[in-house]
């Protein structure tokens, strides 16, 4: 047990080191002055601010040091949460904007994750076990997986926001309200969130279902299976033998499925303008704003890997065979 | 010789008994129809259509007609000729990219299984950490640094970052082919290293390859579609995903001018699901356990 | 008589047509007898010990029928046939070492499958863990998960599980295949102790180790294409065969001792038939030196002399 976790925090540790590195060496690997660049993109319209920013800037990149210290300058900065000053909604720091977006994110993501996990699996489950479910799901579901997430939420934004018009199609809260814990507030929450949550949703669920009906008939046609069955055990425990099995595989597939997911999320918000990490990334780009830009990179790194070690935990508390730190756990 | 001339025989018998499977089996001809029929609208297409997908030529957010199949945009642009332009590209981009990450997934699994020891532990770390990073968010930034945009340089970067789970199923069957007999036989002939793996244990894996490239090809034009929709995608081209950003940019939701954004959306998931359900029919030729039934 | 099987026939259906894996197979077991079952690989005697419990997904009952004690077992009806599973027939496994369910405690796991058929695992534990005494397994490997039992440790546990119920008739399936040698001898010890003991009544020894079942069973059962062709007391069938096939496979041994298994037999010429469209007559005419035009109809089984039958034209030369 201590050597899975081992090798898998050395895994994550290489992972953060390596994404810090990209979003270190990307703006300095490019041609030009990075300095310029991102000033002559935002036409700084006031010349005194122009230079105040020119100023900062410099001082921050600290083009002027040798490149071994800037990195090192940058991991530093990077401990002391410090990840720059924003371009675009200059002079408020990185940190703070996007903390202001991440439980937006947050609050489509796991939800999404979670129930497209339980309900697909459960889908799944069933399906395995009747020919009538298992000819329609799983066309249903290799349909959806295949829809591309923006495209989902275009046509759900469509059909239920402006021809229904059931839902609000943009933005996380009615612009008329203020956040704050009532009621009013709370529901319109929830309005604006349907949509996208369900967009999410529905495209995540339709690979959670697919897994897990063959994983199910992979496991029902397994060794022990076939020796409850000879030993006249009913379908009713083999199949839940077969399905607590087939669970594993899935719980580590929810850890590699999260980057996918994550991306799906980008788009999707940047389809609703829902204020999380998606519509940042897309106003980081358009401005040009590349400590903006480098910090939600980081924010989504840690918080995948946290999302992974999480799903590791849980997997060596339900399978015996990683915890007896024998074989059979996934590298 | 005798095993190896065997070998070779049942291997050329066993294939032309899947390509036969192959042919028959609904679910390959129906996902194949999908995938060839688009690929020819986008090959051939463009040559019958306007060379400037973006030029204004019509009436401006006209709905389907005989004069513009699928209406024209905001802008009075025609949407079939953008439409066939993007699947052009779409292809491009999912085959090369598809192509690029197959090579390395490749390259990686195979060495890694093969040769073992340190060089494994190196390459297998190297595949776990690109598998955890979340792909999408590293190429929007990567992409987003790049002064100029081509097919080419999306292709490649989508390919730098989705080969991980090919390299990781390659090292795992090449790990329990490489102590087959035929395997040692060939390595006491003294054949290299690189030919043992050509011709001894990349046969003996050939379907699940063809299997593993389909995958990475659907997964790329999806990563291309979503890049693309972001604003990363290919300056001053068309591509299925910028028309949807278009679509999106310029309010045709509240227009209703569905035949701008259901089209690419649509031929996306045709092509995408068109290449599971090649997966799923050939899966079950190569498996003959799920033929039977 | 313990078990009768009366022209059981059992067909794998195949997209080709049906393999007639078992084409007429008789034969009986007494109280307390253990019988061997061998034969090449593909003629039907994994089928027979399949057929005996449970049929897989693709095999059909076609005709034939099976008494155990005097009642007759459904062995083509999956539902009917699960009361007599475990309690009348049991089997132990080709797969011993992949038998039990890898993410559960052994000890629940039994206690799952007892309570699934109507049995308290409280009342039967004792017994159990009496059992696993007697074959060198102490109490707390009950609390451990398969993957923490030794090879040989898996093989005694299911070994134990199978037998719990003291069926009529156990099914050994290949199930010293996967061991080494000394291990391979004290499972067949075992075997024997748990006849001797009553666990069993009787048992069929499927195998292709035909040193192994000379050691332990009292009468051995030769099979060939689907059908039995010789049945003797062991120490007959090995110094005394009758049936060609039987002398082929016996001579075919450099010794008594090793074994014959999945290599084809050199000494035989030519391979067993296509089960698909067998020939008529006799199966083994195609590779029999004593051949002649009265195998083209089915020898009949005959007796020789007391408890040992061959089926073949040519017994009297």
């Amino acid at each position: 047990m201590g050597r899975y976790f081992r090798r898998k925090l050395l895994i994550y540790g290489v992972t953060f080191f390596i994404a810090v590195t990209i979003n270190f060496a990307i703006p300095r690997l490019m041609p030009g002055d990075p300095v310029a660049r991102m000033l002559t993109r935002n036409k700084v319209a006031n010349v005194e601010s122009s230079e105040a920013m020119r100023v900062y800037f410099t001082d921050l990149f600290g083009l002027d040091v040798p490149l071994w210290q800037q990195y090192l300058n940058y991991w530093a900065a990077l401990f002391k949460g410090d990840l720059g000053v924003s371009v675009f909604a200059f002079p408020s720091p990185v940190t703070s904007i996007i903390l202001d977006a991440l439980p937006y994110t947050l609050g489509l993501l796991l939800p999404s994750i979670l129930l497209s996990w339980f309900v697909g699996n459960s889908l799944g489950a069933v399906a395995a076990r009747s020919k009538w479910l298992d000819n329609t799901a799983l066309p249903a579901s290799y349909l959806l997986t295949a829809v591309p997430y923006m495209w989902l939420a275009i046509l759900l934004a469509w059909v239920g926001g402006v021809i229904l018009g059931w839902f609000p199609v943009a933005g996380g809260y009615s612009f008329a309200l203020r956040p704050s814990f009532t009621w009013v507030f709370i529901v319109d929450l929830f309005h604006h969130w349907v949509l996208p949550f369900l967009s999410l949703f529905l495209v995540a669920l339709g690979g959670w279902a697919i897994g897990m009906r063959n994983l199910v008939i992979y496991e029902l046609e397994s060794d022990y299976s076939n020796y409850l069955q000879a030993l006249g055990a009913p379908r009713r425990l083999v199949r839940r033998y077969a399905f607590r099995n087939a669970m594993l595989p899935q719980i580590s597939g929810l850890a590699l499925q999260l980057g996918v997911v994550v991306g799906g999320a980008l788009v999707t918000e940047v389809v609703f303008a829902y204020p999380g990490l998606g519509s940042l990334l897309l106003n980081a780009i358009q401005n040009q704003d590349f400590f903006l830009l480098q910090g939600i990179l980081l924010f989504i790194v840690i918080g995948v890997l946290l999302f992974n070690f999480l799903a590791d935990v849980v997997y060596v508390l339900v399978d015996p065979r990683t915890r007896l730190g024998l074989e059979g756990g996934v590298s | 010789m005798t095993t190896d001339v065997m070998l070779t025989a049942d291997t050329v018998g066993q294939r032309r008994e899947n390509l036969y499977f192959a042919l028959r089996n609904p679910k390959v001809l129906i996902g194949l129809t999908i995938v060839v029929g688009l690929a020819l609208l986008g090959v051939i297409g463009p040559f019958f259509l306007s060379a400037t997908p973006n030029e204004y030529i019509g009436p401006k957010s006209e709905a389907p007609s005989a004069d513009h199949w699928l209406g024209t945009t905001y802008f009075g642009q025609d949407v079939f000729t953008q439409f066939v332009h993007g699947l052009r590209s779409s292809y491009l981009v999912g085959s090369l990219g598809g192509l690029i990450a197959f090579v390395i997934g490749m390259s990686v699994g195979f060495t890694a299984g093969y040769r073992g020891g340190l060089v494994d532990e190196f390459l297998n770390m190297l595949t776990n950490v690109v598998l955890v990073l979340p792909a999408l968010a590293v190429l929007i930034v990567i992409s987003s640094y790049l002064e100029v945009r081509g097919v080419i340089s999306q292709a490649v970067i989508i390919g730098l970052f989705s080969w991980p789970w090919v390299a990781r199923a390659v090292r795992a069957q090449t790990f329990t082919l490489r102590n087959r007999d035929y395997v040692d036989l060939a390595k006491l002939t003294g054949k290299r290293p690189g030919q043992i793996i050509m011709r001894e244990i990349m046969p003996n894996m050939a379907s699940y390859l063809l299997m593993s490239v389909i995958l990475l090809f659907g997964g790329a034009i999806l990563f291309a579609a979503m890049l693309d929709f972001i604003g990363m995608g290919p300056s001053n081209s068309v591509s299925l995903g910028s028309m949807m950003q278009q679509a999106m940019a310029w309010s045709s939701l509240h227009l209703g001018l569905w035949w701008w954004f259901v089209p690419p959306g649509a031929a996306i998931t045709l092509i995408v699901g068109g290449l599971y359900i090649t997966n799923v029919g050939l899966d079950e030729v190569f498996n003959p356990k799920l033929r039977e039934k | 008589m313990a078990l009768d099987v009366n022209d059981l026939r059992v067909h794998y259906r195949t997209t080709k047509g049906d393999v007639r894996a078992l084409d007429g197979v008789s034969f009986s077991i007494a109280d307390g007898e253990i019988v061997g079952l061998a034969g090449e690989s593909g003629c039907g005697k994994t089928t027979l010990g399949k057929s005996l419990i449970r049929l897989d997904g693709r095999m059909r009952h076609v005709g034939g029928n099976v008494l155990l004690d005097g009642d007759e077992l459904p062995i083509g009806n999956d539902r009917a046939m699960n009361k007599h599973r475990f309690k009348d027939v049991s089997i132990i496994p080709q797969y011993s070492m992949s038998a039990m369910n890898p993410t559960r405690r052994i000890g629940k796991m039994i206690a799952d499958l007892l309570r699934s058929r109507g049995l308290s695992y409280r009342n039967l534990k004792d017994e159990l863990v009496h059992r696993l005494e007697l074959v060198g397994l102490p109490e707390r490997v009950l609390d451990n998960y398969p993957i923490e039992l030794s090879g040989g440790m898996k093989q005694r546990m299911v070994m134990v599980l199978s037998t719990l119920l003291d069926p009529s008739l156990l099914i050994a399936d290949e199930i010293t295949s996967a061991l080494d040698v000394s291990n391979q001898k004290a499972v067949a010890e075992t075997l024997v102790r748990f006849r001797d003991m009553e666990f069993v009544k009787s048992m069929i020894v499927v195998t292709h180790d035909l040193s192994l079942v000379y050691q332990i069973a009292d009468t051995i059962m030769i099979m060939y294409a689907g059908r039995i062709v010789e049945k003797a007391p062991a120490e007959t069938i090995v110094k005394a065969p009758k049936h060609p096939y039987t002398k082929a496979l016996i001579s075919a041994l450099p010794e008594v001792g090793l074994e014959y298994g999945d290599k084809r037999l050199k000494s035989i010429p030519g391979k067993p038939p296509q089960l698909l469209n067998p020939p008529t007559g006799c199966r083994f005419r195609a590779r029999c030196p004593l051949a002649s035009d009265e195998c083209a109809e089915q020898p009949p089984m005959v007796d020789v002399d007391g408890g040992h039958q061959a089926a073949c034209w040519k017994l009297e030369d």
